[in-house]
């Protein structure tokens, strides 16, 4: 076995770099975000017309944008609203995706069959498309452009987990877990999951940065959160007829968009060397 | 049952038929077919080692399989105790499963690595039904400690174990129901010689310890001869030999057992060894043709090996080998040994 | 002079737990035409030992001492040189014949490659010398498996194919990898005999690693016996299954289950398992699982004793390992 596996979970996270910057990263935002919640350096709602276009200041230490919102809160209270459908759209693709996932490599034959068509039919069309159908059937707002996120991840899960699992069931170990009399269920619980939760995870890490970077392009669209709630997708929308007069407003949103998506990317990278050390030395 | 003067076999296996599909390679072609088992029987007396040899592709490890009830089986009958298995649901086998364990060769991969072995080891005990926590942990402790391990090892990893230790823990694992059968599937072939030995020799001594029957299989005829009572030679997925260890290894009386034999190098031997060279791979088994399932290797094969089948015949006691020239291949290993 | 002299070779790998000494002091010569067979069990340092031979080490590794081919100590020579003397004057095969081909490239290419990177052969040259290559090796109707790709080849072929390379540049040397582990009795037969052949007809030696003694016993002039990076017993093969000496090398071949023995007799085992190479001990690596061991076995490395001409043992208690009978030794 490989060596490094002697050494603690604790101590192998210390030893990956982009582990600890992306977690870092992230734990500043989930910070941001849990600050916004009972506080905020001004407000994120109240347009003050007189107020607009400050440059940073004590009070406003990004200034504020061309409705006299305090542009630092409505970045704080954004971050909260990135997370939030990041975490839901991605446990819904997770929950589900990986459902079908394992059902289809415990199954095999027809069940697999009809699951990875049906995610080989959805994975056709572009993933923002398809986003934009459904809140155009559904109609704009946060909830619809969760669901339209959490859509689109079912099938990369499915696949993902469908994948790794059936490795999972052509070892011997199942084998001898079968010649044990245990059902397929069982199996899938007992040998399948855990040896897939790794992989699992790290992509679930990756696919929050990828929701986050859809929703802030559903609400640039207008698709997404709708105001008066604070979005980056949206600043950066509202931002983009001022470029000239105020660049520095679409600046900090999509300085937070990149922040995040990075960080996250970091982490995830991070947490395969970490969980998984054979997979991290080829690389 | 005790009052038959024959007691049942613990394992009979009647006529078993095998063959798996292939992809196909067109749309419009016909899927090809791979002959993996084509007709074996054989049965397995309580408390004997039987021995199954051969080599990669003669289908011993498919043979195992379908013992096991691990997948599907085309034709035939596998009796464990006198009762069948083939055709029974998993849900109906589930009870039986207590009866028949097995051992696998890899004993790195047929260790789940997130269980510990504690978790490892009582695994078999879920086809039990319901039994109590204190039961499990001394059945666990009580049969890690008969394959020399201690109880303490409960709460390890595999990975805190060598290649050998995890063998120890595999068959435990098999041995925690205290099943009639065994069926090991080269059990000792990715250890050490050093190891090897050991594991052979605990083999050896749980069967006196518990009366277990083993199912052998192997490529390496030494071990076989080391553990069996009794041994059958495949051969694309037909047993070509079958006899007592000692009469099958002193005087084979078909032409593959001899090269099988004369191809293990003896050390200590020296360079001059005499023996008959076999030419060419085991091909075959993808297609069904007529005669001799060996007839493309034989150094001996005549015009009738092309045409007519041998059929499984006695060539002695409990000894059957399916070869039209069997009495010439015995007559030559009595002449050699003389 | 001999054609390889290793002499005090070491090699240290650098691992998480801290260095493993995976070859100690190892030293031997080989001899134009001699075949050498190093015999031990995994972890004993006999791919190490090769891999450092053919300077193909991992990354994080060290070497000591020298290793001279005609007196040039490779050690010394840079990458392109090494590239060089890999090519032409030692070549080497390995276990798996499916994972050391390249899945993607014609068994014929794969011939072909170095034979134009070497030699410096036309390609048409090559194509010819390829196909003359392929038929050496018994490989039927080459022009046919030329164009194949290694999947579609049994592990024998394969085999076949990588001993097609190793002979494509003419080396001196030949290192084989436990050649035929992978393969059945009746192929690893085949294979041995056309090893011995090409060795014989092309006037190479052979440097054969295998933990079978039967194969070892069977195809080679002197035998090393290596555990735990060091080596505890060489000689002349005759000579060395005339009189197992060493402890280690008495109960290995106690150990192994042999054709035509009585079947109840009992294995002979050595206890314990093989040794983690970190915590190894300073003097004789075989200390904790000797019969014999005493404390000046665990500090101090032994003495390499002649014990008759030719036939050197490393042990400390050479003389109880003489008298003693391997049954009683380890019981």
């Amino acid at each position: 076995m490989s060596e490094d596996q002697s050494l603690t979970f604790f101590s192998r996270c210390l030893r990956s770099r982009s582990f600890m910057v992306g977690g870092l990263m992230t734990a500043f935002l989930l910070v941001c975000a849990a600050i916004s919640l009972f506080w905020t350096p001004g407000s994120a709602y109240d347009i003050t017309i007189t107020n607009r276009f400050l440059p940073p200041s004590a009070a406003h230490w990004l200034g504020t944008d061309q409705f006299g919102r305090d542009i630092a809160s409505m970045l704080m209270t954004g971050t909260q609203n990135s997370i939030v459908v990041a975490v839901v759209a991605v446990s819904i693709g997770l929950s589900i995706g990986v459902s079908l996932g394992l059902l289809a490599a415990a199954k095999r034959g027809w069940t697999e069959e009809i699951i990875m068509r049906l995610s080989d039919f959805s994975f056709a069309f572009p993933a923002i498309l398809s986003a934009i159908m459904l809140t155009a059937i559904l109609g704009p707002g946060g909830v619809n452009s969760i669901l339209a996120i959490g859509l689109y991840n079912i099938p990369v899960f499915a696949r993902l987990t469908r994948g790794t699992a059936n490795s999972i069931w052509t070892r011997e170990f199942v084998m001898a877990a079968r010649a044990s009399g245990k059902g397929r269920f069982r199996i899938t619980f007992e040998h399948v999951l855990p040896n897939i939760l790794s992989i699992i995870i790290v992509q679930a890490t990756i696919l929050f940065a990828i929701a986050i970077l859809a929703e802030a392009a559903l609400s640039y669209l207008g698709l997404g959160t709708q105001p008066p709630e604070p979005s980056w997708g949206r600043m950066l929308n509202e931002a983009q007829t001022l470029m000239f007069l105020d660049p520095m407003q679409a600046v900090y949103p999509g300085l937070a968009i990149a922040i995040a998506v990075f960080g996250l990317n970091l982490l995830g990278d991070g947490l395969r060397d970490v969980l998984d050390p054979r997979l991290s030395r080829k690389r | 049952m005790t009052t038959e003067s024959h007691p049942v076999p613990v394992l009979e296996v009647h006529d078993l038929v095998r063959h798996y599909r292939l992809p196909r390679e067109s749309l419009f072609a016909e899927p090809g077919h791979v002959y993996a088992l084509n007709g074996v029987t054989f049965e397995i007396q309580k408390g004997k080692s039987f021995g199954i040899v051969g080599e990669s592709g003669c289908g011993k490890s498919t043979l195992a399989r379908n013992v096991m009830a691990l997948e599907d089986t085309d034709s035939g009958s596998v009796k464990i105790l006198g009762k069948e298995v083939i055709g029974l649901s998993f849900d109906q086998l589930r009870p039986l499963r207590r009866h028949f364990q097995m051992v696998f060769q890899d004993p790195y991969g047929s260790l789940d690595p997130h269980h510990n072995v504690g978790r490892i080891v009582a695994e078999p005990l879920a086809a039990l039904g319901a039994i109590s926590k204190a039961e499990r942990e001394s059945r666990v402790s009580t049969v890690l400690q008969s394959v020399g391990l201690k109880p303490q090892d409960v709460s390890k990893y595999p990975h805190e174990f060598s290649g050998g230790q995890r063998q120890r823990i595999a068959i435990a694992r098999a041995l925690i129901t205290h099943p009639e059968l065994i069926v090991a599937d080269e059990p000792v072939s990715a250890l050490d010689v050093s190891v090897q030995a050991q594991v052979l020799n605990l083999l050896k001594d749980l069967q006196d310890e518990f009366g277990v029957t083993y199912m052998f299989i192997s490529h390496d005829l030494a071990v076989v001869e080391y553990l069996c009572d009794e041994v059958a030679v495949m051969y694309l997925g037909e047993i070509v030999e079958k006899g007592q260890t000692a009469d099958l290894f002193s005087t084979p009386a078909h032409p593959y057992t001899r090269i099988l034999l004369d191809a293990v190098p003896k050390p200590g031997s020296g360079r001059k060894r005499e023996r008959i060279k076999l030419e060419g791979n085991v091909t075959g088994q993808t297609e069904r043709r007529m005669g001799c399932a060996f007839q493309d290797r034989c150094p001996m094969a005549k015009d009738i090996c092309h045409k007519v089948k041998p059929p499984l015949n006695s060539v002695g006691e409990a000894h059957l080998a399916a070869c039209h020239f069997s009495d010439e291949v015995m007559q030559k290993a009595k002449s050699a040994t003389l | 002079m001999s054609l390889l002299n290793i002499n005090n070779l070491s090699v240290i790998l650098e691992t998480n737990k801290g260095p493993a000494r995976a070859v100690r002091n190892l030293s031997f010569r080989l001899e134009k035409g001699e075949t050498l067979g190093i015999v031990g069990e995994s972890g004993c340092g006999k791919s190490m030992a090769a891999l450092a031979l053919m300077g193909l080490l991992p990354e994080r590794s060290k070497t000591e001492g020298q290793i001279k081919l005609d007196g040039q100590n490779l050690l010394e020579k840079d990458d392109q040189e090494m590239c060089q003397i890999r090519g032409n004057r030692l070549a080497m095969i390995f276990q798996e014949p499916m994972t050391s081909l390249n899945p993607v490239h014609t068994v014929g290419n794969q011939i072909m490659e170095p034979l134009r990177l070497h030699r410096n052969m036309s390609e048409s040259d090559a194509k010819v010398e390829t196909l003359r290559l392929l038929d050496r090796v018994g490989i039927p109707n080459p022009q046919a498996r030329f164009d194949n790709y290694p999947h579609q080849l049994s592990g024998g072929q394969r085999q076949r194919v990588m001993i097609a390379i190793a002979l494509s540049c003419q080396p001196d040397v030949l290192i084989a990898d436990e050649p035929t582990t992978a393969l059945d009795v009746t192929i690893q037969d085949q294979i041995l005999d056309l090893i011995q052949t090409l060795v014989r007809e092309e006037g190479m030696s052979l440097i054969l690693i295998s933990h079978d003694l039967g194969v070892i016993s069977e195809n080679t002039d002197n035998i090393l016996v290596m555990y735990g990076g060091a080596a505890v017993e060489t000689g002349k093969t005759e000579q060395i299954f005339d009189e197992l000496i060493h402890p280690y090398t008495q109960g290995l071949f106690a150990a192994m289950p042999k054709l035509g023995r009585a079947k109840n007799r009992r294995l002979v085992t050595i206890p314990g398992t093989v040794p983690d190479l970190i915590s190894m001990p300073m003097g004789c690596t075989f200390t904790d699982r000797c019969p014999l061991a005493t404390e000046v076995c665990q500090n101090t490395p032994p003495p390499v004793v002649e014990v008759k001409s030719k036939h050197f043992v490393a042990c400390h208690h050479l003389d109880e390992a003489r008298d003693r009978k391997t049954e009683e030794l380890f019981s």
